[in-house]
């Protein structure tokens, strides 16, 4: 059963140093505070998995939280560079990086093969292009009926995997609506979960039985922290910050200007922090 | 007639590759510019898909990422991530991808990986994202990009995502059956493979463009198709779609969200 607990209890108790951890959620519902959580506990030699790392992942790498990343698009959606990424593999700055880059198929295969139990996913995927050359864990299987060539790539199995969603009721089971990524399956792929919410109520009321809903009792933690997918979204909350996204290009660009921003709001800030961008943007949309 | 710049062309030439049949994969930037632009103009009832899982989008301010809040909205349905490659992406349910690249070939293979060795790059570059199995999986391939000489270049340091591989029979021989890139848009012309080689060739010409302009702009002697046509000039009802789909996503990317709030 997911305990209900504050986000810095629940980071303290399930990401550890050294740990593969999975932040997930497509461009929305991006998991910022428990990502911003998890930089001020200090958690070191992280192997970070993310199919589009964003700015979340730029932070961590900017920090030095991680000893290498699993991937498939670094960029910065629609902007251009993620610079502390690029910063970290050009020049090892704060220290050097291993990338185990794939594309996005083979990333939602290998979640996918992860929640099933399967020790590999296979597509038909990479054909004619070089990732399987500098990708030693892109390799191939045999159809044993068709004797058909494809691509195979290892099941993600995070130590932890972290999701914000938009809510939860009391026993700790979880809704996501809208875009819903990889989420579900990154959950189930792991053998722990993190999962901070916009609101804790008293009854889930899933729209639909199609809703995506993750049960209590395949989900780890639950913290209650409104605001905590901003820059990116919550679906029927509050907007996507795409001038955020485009302010963080000139953040970013800069060492200087980087540890800054960290210092004054994720160092010296509190997951309560978060709770601004809800409230200011829902009274927006209303 | 009135005055347009050559990204504007760029852009509408590209909308009217696009047909009121197509299922289309949209990748962001520019082509997401050019198939909202045949949506609202020639192809209405045209599908786009973006790889975050919402098919049939019909965004009234174009989306900064693959996954913005506008696309879910107006989507006609939303599926997972896993869903969108597995299904409807690698089962061959859509006509047509529609890619931009930081460099491209001759035989338009793309590169958004690196520029330099892989292992230590001048320049890291995004990554392929969906890019590699869009370009295999979708019935063809349309690619936008302007036509530079840091971008058309003589050699790929690195084929992210294939188009017709060393070209001639190549993809056959990959045993794909996808027809591959069909025509590339820039800002100067219409390049198509020829039918046999494969290599890009100059098909159209853009109103104001010279060819000695499109030969210094490739980074390969690029050659020109024994007929080649003037691209008509963009209309006066392409023009204002496109300039007040960008007027209200400047807007929009300028305030907190989706713009809707601001309306």
């Amino acid at each position: 059963m997911a305990r209900i607990m504050s986000l810095a209890d629940a980071v303290a108790e399930n990401v550890r140093d050294g740990d593969t951890v999975a932040m997930e959620g497509f461009t929305h519902l991006i998991p910022y505070a428990a990502g911003h959580e998890v930089i001020r506990q200090g958690r070191k030699d992280l192997f970070l998995v993310r199919m589009t790392p964003d700015i979340l992942y730029d932070q961590l790498i900017g920090v030095g939280a991680a000893r290498g990343m699993k991937f498939s698009w670094g960029g910065n959606p629609g902007v251009g560079s993620l610079h502390r990424f690029r910063d970290a593999v050009e020049n090892q700055w704060p220290r050097p990086l291993d990338i185990e880059e794939h594309s996005h198929a083979a990333m939602a295969n290998a979640y996918e093969a992860g929640a099933a139990n399967l020790p590999f996913a296979m597509l038909r995927g990479y054909i004619g292009a070089d990732l399987p050359k500098v990708n030693p864990n892109i390799r191939q299987v045999t159809c044993p009926f068709t004797g058909e060539v494809l691509a195979a790539v290892p099941a993600i199995r995070p130590d932890v995997t972290i999701i914000h969603a938009q809510r939860a009721d009391r026993k700790g089971n979880v809704l996501i609506e809208g875009i819903v990524g990889v989420q579900k399956e990154a959950v189930l792929a792991a053998k722990r979960s993190i999962v901070t919410a916009e609101e804790i109520v008293e009854e889930l009321s899933p729209a639909s039985p199609n809703s995506v809903v993750l049960p209590t009792w395949a989900v780890t933690a639950v913290a209650h922290v409104p605001g905590g997918a901003f820059p990116s979204y919550a679906h029927g909350y509050y907007p996507r910050s795409n001038a955020f996204y485009i302010r963080w290009d000139e953040i970013a660009r800069d060492r200087e200007s980087f540890t800054a921003w960290i210092k004054e709001n994720v160092l010296d800030a509190t997951p309560v922090d978060f709770a601004r961008h809800a409230a200011q943007t829902s009274a927006k949309v209303a | 007639m009135t005055d347009f710049t050559p990204n504007e062309m760029m852009t509408i030439a590209a909308a009217r590759a696009l047909s009121n049949d197509d299922v289309c994969f949209v990748g962001i930037g520019a082509p997401s510019a050019a198939c909202n632009v045949a949506r609202l103009t020639h192809a209405p009832d045209i599908t786009l898909i973006y790889e975050s899982g919402t098919v049939g989008t019909k965004p009234d301010v174009l989306p900064l990422s693959i996954g913005d809040g506008e696309l879910c909205d107006t989507a006609l349905f939303t599926v997972s991530v896993p869903e969108m490659f597995r299904y409807w992406l690698q089962g061959g349910r859509i006509t047509t991808g529609f890619l931009g690249g930081a460099q491209i070939d001759r035989f338009a293979n793309l590169n958004t990986t690196v520029v330099g060795p892989y292992d230590h790059p001048k320049v890291r570059l995004p990554g392929g994202g969906g890019a590699p199995e869009i370009a295999s999986n979708c019935g063809r391939i349309f690619i936008t990009m302007s036509l530079t000489k840091r971008g058309f270049v003589e050699k790929l340091p690195f084929v992210t995502s294939m188009g017709h591989g060393e070209g001639g029979n190549h993809r056959e021989r990959l045993g794909l059956k996808t027809k591959g890139p069909t025509r590339v848009i820039t800002d100067m012309c219409i390049l198509e493979p020829d039918p046999e080689t494969k290599e890009l060739t100059v098909v159209s010409i853009h109103p104001g463009v010279g060819r000695e302009r499109i030969i210094e702009n490739c980074g390969w002697p690029i050659k020109f198709a024994e007929t080649v046509i003037e691209t008509p000039v963009p209309t006066d009802t392409e023009l204002s779609v496109l300039r007040d789909i960008n007027a209200r996503t400047k807007k929009a990317h300028e305030g907190t969200g989706t713009g809707k709030e601001a309306a």
